[in-house]
């Protein structure tokens, strides 16, 4: 049977906002709810998708779980260890890693290759010797495609092109072997012709090591291609969680599915009209009494605009954030 | 990176031909009649005529100009107008006094340079708290204040009325101190002026870096070394503060000038006798010669240490070797 890894519970983080300074005088600062009660569970070796627009919150919901951020409320715990507020994460930091979406930025400009990808070796005395620093330094770069490794040990990363910087950064974080890589939309700034192979390099990491991805995505294709789970996010909260093929197949909430609808799918020519969602996200800052997505949904209720939905289990494991489901599971 | 530095030399060897030109002329359109400050600085006619002879001063201009770089490039700075330090010759003069104000100047900036950078770094990681407030108002303060205000302020404090440090000068006067004795003399002469421009700097180095170092903390690399499990002291050792140096090191470039424009009136409120001192004195004499020499130094001070610095920026910063 698969292990639990990592189980987020109502997880929040808010960020206060600045004003002008007669404003922070007079009246409370402004809130904005960046992860407003996310909850979802991950298994060893499992892939789980979050997607969503830009400004939903998933990179804070990634950050916040790798303590990167202050956690405003609720709790996180990996490998059945509590981990919001815990003093000593030097054991967590080892087994939790994050890359980021710009290789040209999460990369150290002084650094060479070779050093980014060993670093947290030695700092962390992972490793004894110099010989078995370069032994590993070795392998993780031959594993990210990075051959001959000799080739890249003493270059800087403003040398490298992009993807290989991605690599390289990739390789940097699982050298430590982690169980858990948070990867926030880790090709999305690539070109489409070498995230094949990054993303075959992080599965088969997965394969041969059993590294658990949360990967974060804004492209509902490629988390349907790659993942276990699919959480859909919104403003900070997670519309829809289910299997990849409850969410692709069976999908039950108004996002996901205007999102399905934009869904570009090989071999399928466009016809008919699609359903495109109307307006805008709103600020993450605005106060939202009901739904989240009471705005913008196409089906919304009186009671949409007034109380705030509980997630319906409509499948074992497939969660949706909707008062519709509500109707639907009491028809019947 | 070779070829680099190559071109930065020339350039700045063709500055410094500028330099000396405008050097020339610039003191020739100066007001003042040049054989009346001559005949008030010496007695004798016999003397008035040798040094105006020695300058080439009753020949046309141009002439003069040859003259001047003719000297120029064999080493010969000229005679000065008026006697300093029991010598009239320019060059002897400057080589005499540049010691005194290297030392100074040196330390000052090493001071300056060390403590505001860990002011910086410290606002930074404290950012938003009282302590940041404190101390990055405390820096505005000192960036904004003048250097004669301040000067005379710790003179007041530390000479006149705690009676810690002489009031100026380079020795004890009427003393004559032998081996290490001297060395602390001259160093107990030197610590309010050091610390007078040393402090003054410090505000500027330290809001430099406190913004530099704001910016460099959210940056994605030092997240990723946080999420690795590095410890705050590392980050900051190894990636935050070398990187954060790149921008301190134009600061530091830039602010060469006005150290030395500084140095003028330090050196002068503290009686010291370096280069600026010479060259406020020079000034009121009207010495040209002596003036000349002068700027003539500093400007190839001053190119120097920006061929220096562009020269440090390739180990500083990798990027730019290419
Ligand atoms: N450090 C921060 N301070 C204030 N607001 C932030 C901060 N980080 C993110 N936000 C805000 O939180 C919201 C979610 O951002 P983010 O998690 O980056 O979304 P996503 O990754 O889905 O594009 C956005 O409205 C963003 O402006
Ligand atoms: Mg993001």
């Amino acid at each position: 049977m698969s292990e639990k890894l990592l189980e987020v519970k109502d997880l929040k983080v808010y960020f206060e906002m600045k004003k002008g300074f007669a404003q922070s005088l007079f009246g409370k600062p402004e809130v904005l709810k960046a992860v407003d009660g996310v909850s979802f569970s991950l298994d060893k070796g499992e892939i789980l998708s979050l997607v969503g627009e830009s400004g939903s919150g998933k990179t804070t919901t990634a950050k916040a779980i790798l303590q990167l951020v202050p956690v405003t409320g609720g709790s996180v715990v990996f490998n059945g260890e509590e981990i919001v507020g815990k003093k000593d994460l030097s054991e967590f930091r080892k087994k939790a890693q994050m890359i980021y979406q710009d290789p040209y930025q999460s990369l150290n400009p002084r650094q060479y290759i070779s050093d980014i990808v060993g670093e947290p070796l030695m700092v962390n005395e992972l490793v004894s010797t110099i010989e078995e620093r370069d032994e590993r330094i070795r392998e993780a770069l031959e594993e990210a495609a990075l051959v001959p490794p000799e080739d890249y040990w003493f270059r800087r990363p403003f040398e490298l092109s992009g993807g290989q910087r991605q690599r390289a950064a990739i390789a940097g974080s699982l050298i430590m072997k982690p169980d858990l890589v948070a990867a926030d939309e880790p090709v999305s700034m690539l070109d489409a012709s070498i995230r094949t192979g990054i993303i075959d390099f992080m599965l088969k990491e997965r394969d041969l090591k059993g590294v658990a991805y949360l990967f974060i995505t804004h492209d509902l294709s490629l988390a349907w291609l790659i993942s276990d789970k699919i959480a859909i996010m919104y403003l900070g909260k997670i519309m829809e969680i289910g299997s990849a093929a409850d969410i692709v197949k069976n999908a039950k909430h108004p996002y996901t599915k205007a999102l399905l609808d934009i869904m570009p799918i090989p071999g399928k020519t466009l016809t008919g009209k699609r359903k495109i969602l109307e307006g805008e996200t709103p600020n993450a800052s605005s106060e939202i009494r009901g739904c989240k997505f009471c705005g913008r949904c196409p089906y919304v209720m009186g009671i949409c605009k007034e109380t705030e939905p509980e997630y319906i289990e409509v499948s074992p494991g497939h969660q949706v954030y909707c008062h519709r489901m509500k109707e639907e599971t009491e028809d019947e | 990176m070779g070829k680099r530095i190559l071109k930065k030399f020339f350039f700045s060897c063709v500055t410094i031909v500028f330099v000396v030109a405008f050097n020339f002329f610039l003191f020739r359109i100066m007001p003042g009649n040049v054989e009346t400050i001559i005949a008030r600085a010496t007695t004798t006619e016999a003397v008035k005529q040798r040094l105006i002879e020695k300058a080439g001063l009753h020949r046309p201009l141009l002439e003069q100009f040859w003259i001047y770089m003719k000297d120029l490039l064999t080493g010969d700075f000229g005679e000065a107008f008026n006697s300093y330090d029991g010598s009239s010759n320019v060059l002897t003069v400057i080589m005499g006094r540049i010691p005194n104000t290297v030392i100074l100047l040196f330390c000052a900036e090493l001071f300056a340079i060390i403590a505001g950078l860990i002011i910086g770094v410290i606002c930074a990681q404290k950012r938003t708290t009282k302590l940041d407030t404190g101390l990055l108002s405390g820096s505005l303060v000192l960036y904004s204040m003048p250097t004669f205000w301040f000067a005379m302020l710790l003179i007041f404090l530390f000479c006149a009325t705690l009676h810690i440090f002489p009031t100026g000068g380079i020795f004890t006067p009427g003393r004559h101190y032998y081996g290490m004795a001297k060395i602390l003399d001259y160093l107990k002469h030197m610590i309010l002026p050091m610390l007078c421009m040393g402090i003054l700097m410090m505000g500027c180095y330290a809001i430099t870096m406190r913004s530099t170092m704001i910016n460099i903390l959210t940056e994605d690399y030092i997240n990723t070394a946080k999420a690795k499990g590095f410890s705050t002291r590392y980050i900051l050792l190894h990636h935050a503060i070398p990187n954060a140096m790149i921008p301190m090191a134009t600061i530091i470039a830039l602010n060469m000038a006005a150290i030395l424009g500084g140095a003028i009136q330090l050196e002068t409120l503290f009686s010291w006798q370096g280069l600026g001192q010479l060259m406020y004195d020079a000034l009121n004499r009207r010495d040209y010669p002596m003036l000349q020499g002068c700027f003539f130094i500093s400007a190839v001070a001053m190119i120097l240490a920006n061929f220096l610095t562009d020269v440090l920026y390739g180990f500083i910063d990798p990027r730019i070797r290419e």
